[in-house]
């Protein structure tokens, strides 16, 4: 397959994931403002999630202050912001035109019918949409999506790197996600396991959709360690990072094995995981949970740079 | 004369640049005018590609660099036997016919003072090869050579207007004037031998051709004033200094400056 | 505007027997289910992907060609002609270029004058003397027909380098044959499907003699931004061929070779899409980003074919248009069966002195134009466009050549008000490589607009499908 028609469908994926993130992230926002004020106001807390998005700057250049309604607007509809939800999702679309050809009809309708209705969207006016609308519009199109590939995608070269770029991607955003509850969202250490923290974390599975899967999984109180447990280590569930890199390997193999070659990608993404297998809560917290999500998402991009140079690149001899 | 060429030009890169590509014309003709001994041309740690004759009767040659690439050096090494004809390009075999050197490029395009220059030039003049002296004079006198007065992308026009030039822009104006009057000219590069009596000039020469009825393509020298004769070596050809250039290369890379050296040394050895 | 013009359906009240049985079709369809019918036909259009991208004037971006459902058709006796008329061509369009990039006898014999071809913007020196396999240029000629009686078929110009539209033949079909299947099995029409298989045949039949084993063809595209994007991607798909940029492919070792997920995997045939000054910025403009650098010296030392070959335009400029009669008794000792339309080049000071004097009758064109622009159509236009016309016309005479306005041939369209003649014009594909083909078959063109004899789909022109009725 040309290296640049793998390179679309894996950033199909990477966006559109992305998208989904974004939109996650504004749950959390909005589900944090809602909740009684503890010592600080809201715009901490947007000012918080605007960091963690990496959105910051650009944010405070076009509005200056984070009132909510503008960090919706620019974390949704902002084509200035390459990172909103409407701009990961027009690059998917256009990814997924140049690559037209090596897409079902159900796949280019998933992701042309999400931009058709985005541009919409898009003309209707803000104080018509909910927030939640927005939200979970973005989950259903990125479920579409998911399904038509998964449905009806051939199970070649193309299908495993598109989820390839999902499963990097998906690792990249838990991991980063987990890190702004732990690490950006928690104003002080002495606020740990305290209300404020408990509602967070709730806040957090919540957007995760994962807020009843968690229960059913540990119920009981929440803590840090069960819920790092289930997004880091967790087999069971579907967005923690050792299932992600799980399902990074398993497409890798699969290139190795229709193309009859191994590379140092599927050596780097099996050490990755091995490295992860072995692993326990206690030493991930004994490191420091942001220490060590910090070198996973290091780690995990570096794994994402060598598929990009071995695959994609059209370098590779 | 027995003339030896020793040629390196060197491309720096600021950073890394993925790959490099390069089209060289970099191959004496073959003519009466001139016998190669030996002649060698190399990039260092390239990969040699496509080789063949144009319709114009030049020798390219394509090589190609992988990256990371920090620099390209490409080296001719040679010795050419020369020997004057009078400017007259004998026995040199091409396809191109001569009707399409009337064509101007973006280079040659005349303007009204390249015209009004052509046809002051060959008033009276009846014979071709007169009209031609008279083009390549003409030239001659309007652009004094000056080094840094133009540049790679001066056209013919730019620099009559300018009164200065090189011998690129020479032969450009030399081209548009030959045009104007319906006289087929083109681009030539060489290399030029200038001993220490002559004119201290670049040995990385260029000057124009013009077709003329009964003799076939004709050296004309503007710059020196002057047809080519065994001080000079012949590459190649085209309708202006782009399609003729020795080297056209591209580097595969971004925001990456370039800088280039060149060094050039033409000598005369005994017979 | 002439009155008088062939409808190809009615000769007065009779209906001519290519359309028997599409009166009984027209008249027993209700208003309301064409409705339908035509919104099926653009959700199809749409649903598919066949759109034309227009950037840079805001809206959409993705249009749509106005697809017209009544068909335009041709009895197996017109084919022949047109097949027979539209291959000699071809033949004689690549014997000329073969002629002119090699020794030039045409010229030598004084039958076409050497300015006119070797001071040609199209005329590419660099590729003098290069006899691409099969000696074949142009492998794709695209012959613009228009009708003006019932024997009456004139060309109005040849396209030798890349003609788009071939898409719209294919779908044009395709969502026919899915909207109206009775129509088929009433109709005996040939098919013209075989098309895309046809092409990747004869692209294969031109690798380059360095080709080892089964060729790799690809297609080459300036990229996603173009216009016929569509088209590069659907025939790429139906072809079963890559699809590639000019980033996709480089040179080395003499070769061309693609950047593939599996490492470098060499090209043998390389259709392009994109204009011989982009090719490679090593030979032609050295600020392209849509060519491969280096990739004119491998295809001058026969390191890869390319179709059509750089240089091809040389053979479809509107003033060498006026030659080709010429070239085909001079080449192959026939008579042309398709005629030219007369032309009046302004470059000739007595064929400019009539056109100045007859701009109001006649049509005016740039002799580099396409897509209907810079065209004037003498008898539709209001006196202040003739006269801003003929500033440009005075201003650059050796620009234009003008041809009378002919009465184009109408066929039934579908409008606002019911079904109402427009007129049409047909390009057929003609693929020249090992052998040359001709599927029976072509994209009509239709002018929308009342009276109109503009068929470009930039200036309200649509599409129809085109059949040729089997014995």
């Amino acid at each position: 397959m040309l290296s640049r028609t793998a390179e679309n469908l894996f950033w199909i994926a990477r966006n559109f994931e992305r998208a989904e993130t974004m939109a996650r992230l504004l749950e959390v926002g909005a589900r944090m403002a809602l909740m009684p004020q503890a010592g600080h106001g809201y715009r901490n807390e947007w000012d918080s999630l605007l960091r963690a998005s990496g959105t910051a700057v650009g944010f405070a250049e076009k509005y200056g202050d984070p009132v909510q309604r503008n960090i919706e607007s620019y974390l949704f509809f902002d084509r200035d912001n390459p990172s909103s939800v409407a701009s990961c999702v027009e690059r998917a679309r256009e990814n997924g035109r140049i690559v037209r050809t090596a897409l079902t009809t159900q796949v280019w309708d998933a992701l042309n019918a999400s931009y058709q209705e985005m541009r919409a969207l898009e003309r209707q006016p803000r104080s018509d949409l909910e927030l939640s609308q927005l939200t979970e519009w973005t989950m259903r199109h990125a479920a579409q999506l998911r399904g038509a590939i998964d449905a009806t995608q051939l199970r070649n070269d193309g299908y495993h790197f598109l989820g390839l770029g999902f499963a990097l991607e998906r690792a990249d955003n838990t991991a980063r996600l987990l890190d702004v509850k732990y690490y950006v969202l928690l104003p002080r250490v002495d606020f740990v396991g305290s209300e404020l923290d408990n509602y967070q974390w709730q806040t957090l599975l919540r957007a995760l959709s994962a807020h009843r899967a968690f229960h059913w999984a540990y119920g009981g109180d929440i803590t840090a360690h069960k819920i790092a447990h289930f997004l880091i280590l967790n087999r069971q569930s579907p967005r923690s990072l050792l299932t992600a890199n799980g399902e990074a390997l398993g497409h890798l193999d699969a290139l190795a094995q229709a193309y009859g070659n191994a590379t140092p990608a599927q050596e780097r993404a099996r050490a990755l995981l091995a490295q992860l297998e072995k692993t326990t809560i206690e030493e991930i917290f004994d490191e420091g949970l942001h220490e060590f999500l910090t070198r996973f998402v290091r780690e995990n991009a570096g794994l994402a740079a060598l598929v990009q140079q071995t695959y994609l690149s059209g370098e590779a001899r | 004369m027995i003339l030896t060429v020793r040629h390196a030009t060197r491309y720096l890169y600021s950073a890394p640049m993925r790959g490099a590509v390069q089209s060289l014309r970099l191959f004496p003709s073959r003519f009466e005018g001139q016998n190669t001994r030996h002649w060698q041309v190399e990039v260092e740690s390239g990969i040699r590609g496509a080789s063949f004759v144009d319709g114009a009767g030049d020798r390219i040659e394509g090589w190609s660099m992988r990256g990371p690439l920090n620099e390209v050096c490409v080296r001719v090494e040679g010795e050419v036997e020369t020997h004057d004809l009078n400017g007259v390009l004998r026995g040199h075999r091409e396809a191109v016919p001569a009707a399409a050197y009337l064509r101007s490029t973006p280079a040659t395009l005349p303007d009204a003072a390249l015209s009004a220059l052509a046809e002051a030039a060959v008033a009276g003049a009846q014979e071709a090869l007169e009209r031609a002296h008279r083009l390549s004079a003409a030239v001659a006198k309007a652009i004094t050579y000056r080094p840094g007065a133009t540049h790679a992308h001066t056209t013919a026009a730019e620099s009559l207007a300018l009164g200065e030039g090189v011998c690129q822009d020479h032969a450009h104006a030399l081209i548009a004037a030959a045009n104007v009057v319906g006289l087929p000219a083109r681009y030539v590069s060489g290399y030029l031998f200038a001993d220490a009596e002559g004119v201290a000039h670049e040995a990385a020469h260029a000057w124009a051709e013009i077709w003329l009825e009964g003799l076939g393509w004709v050296g004309f020298d503007a710059a020196n004033a002057c047809c080519p004769d065994d001080r000079y070596i012949r590459l190649g050809s085209g309708r202006d200094a782009q399609e003729a250039a020795p080297i056209r290369g591209l580097a595969l890379g971004q925001g990456s400056a370039e800088k280039l050296e060149v060094e050039v040394a033409v000598g005369a050895s005994q017979q | 505007m002439p009155t008088q013009c062939f409808n190809e359906m009615y000769q007065g009240e009779t209906v001519r027997a290519p359309y028997a049985r599409l009166e009984d079709w027209m008249h027993a369809m209700p208003t309301e289910f064409r409705q339908m019918k035509q919104a099926e036909a653009e959700a199809l259009f749409r649903r598919i992907g066949i759109t034309f991208a227009v950037y840079g004037e805001g809206g959409d971006p993705d249009r749509l060609i106005p697809f017209d459902m009544f068909p335009r058709v041709f009895t197996q006796t017109e084919w022949r002609k047109l097949e027979r008329g539209i291959k000699q061509r071809a033949r004689a369009l690549n014997a000329f270029l073969l002629d002119v990039y090699g020794r030039g006898e045409i010229i030598r014999a004084g039958r076409v004058p050497a300015s006119l071809v070797y001071q040609n913007a199209a005329y590419e020196p660099a590729v003098a003397g290069i006899v691409p396999p099969r000696g074949v240029f142009s492998h794709i000629v695209g012959v613009d027909l228009v009708r003006t009686g019932p024997e009456d078929f004139f060309v109005l110009e040849d396209n030798c380098r890349t003609p788009s539209g071939v898409s719209y033949m294919l779908e044009n079909r395709e969502i026919m044959m899915r909207m109206f299947p009775a129509l088929f099995r009433e109709n005996r029409i040939e098919p013209v499907d075989g098309y895309p298989a046809l092409l990747r045949r004869t692209l294969a039949s031109v690798a380059p003699a360095k080709c080892e084993g089964e060729p790799t063809v690809v297609i080459l595209t300036p990229g996603h931004f173009n216009s016929a994007y569509y088209e590069h991607s659907f025939l790429a798909d139906m072809m079963g061929v890559e699809l590639v940029e000019g980033a996709d492919l480089f040179v080395e070792s003499g070769l061309v070779w693609m950047r593939t997920t599996e490492g470098p995997r060499r090209v043998d045939v390389i259709y392009r899409r994109i204009d011989d000054a982009y090719l490679d910025p090593l030979c032609f403009r050295p600020d392209s980003m849509l060519g491969i650098p280096g990739l004119m010296d491998v295809y001058r030392s026969g390191g890869v074919a390319i179709a059509s070959a750089p240089g091809a335009g040389v053979a479809d400029d509107k003033a060498i248009y006026t030659l080709v009669p010429e070239m085909i008794r001079f080449y192959l000792g026939e008579e042309p069966v398709l005629q030219n339309v007369p032309t009046w080049q302004c470059a000739k000071q007595d064929d400019y002195a009539y056109v100045l004097e007859h701009l109001g009758e006649l049509v005016v064109k740039e002799v580099h134009g396409s897509g209907g622009y810079g065209m004037l159509v003498g008898p539709s236009s209001s006196k202040a466009q003739i006269e801003a016309f003929r500033a440009r016309l005075i201003a650059n005479p050796g620009n234009y050549i003008a041809q009378p306005t002919l009465a184009l041939s109408t066929t039934p369209t579908f409008v606002n008000e019911g079904i109402a003649p427009r007129h049409v014009d047909l390009r057929p594909y003609c693929l020249v490589g090992e052998r040359i083909e001709l599927v029976p078959g072509g994209l009509t063109r239709v002018a929308l607009n009342e009276g109109s004899l503009v068929v470009n789909s930039s200036q309200g022109g649509g599409v129809k499908d085109t059949w040729v009725l089997s014995e």
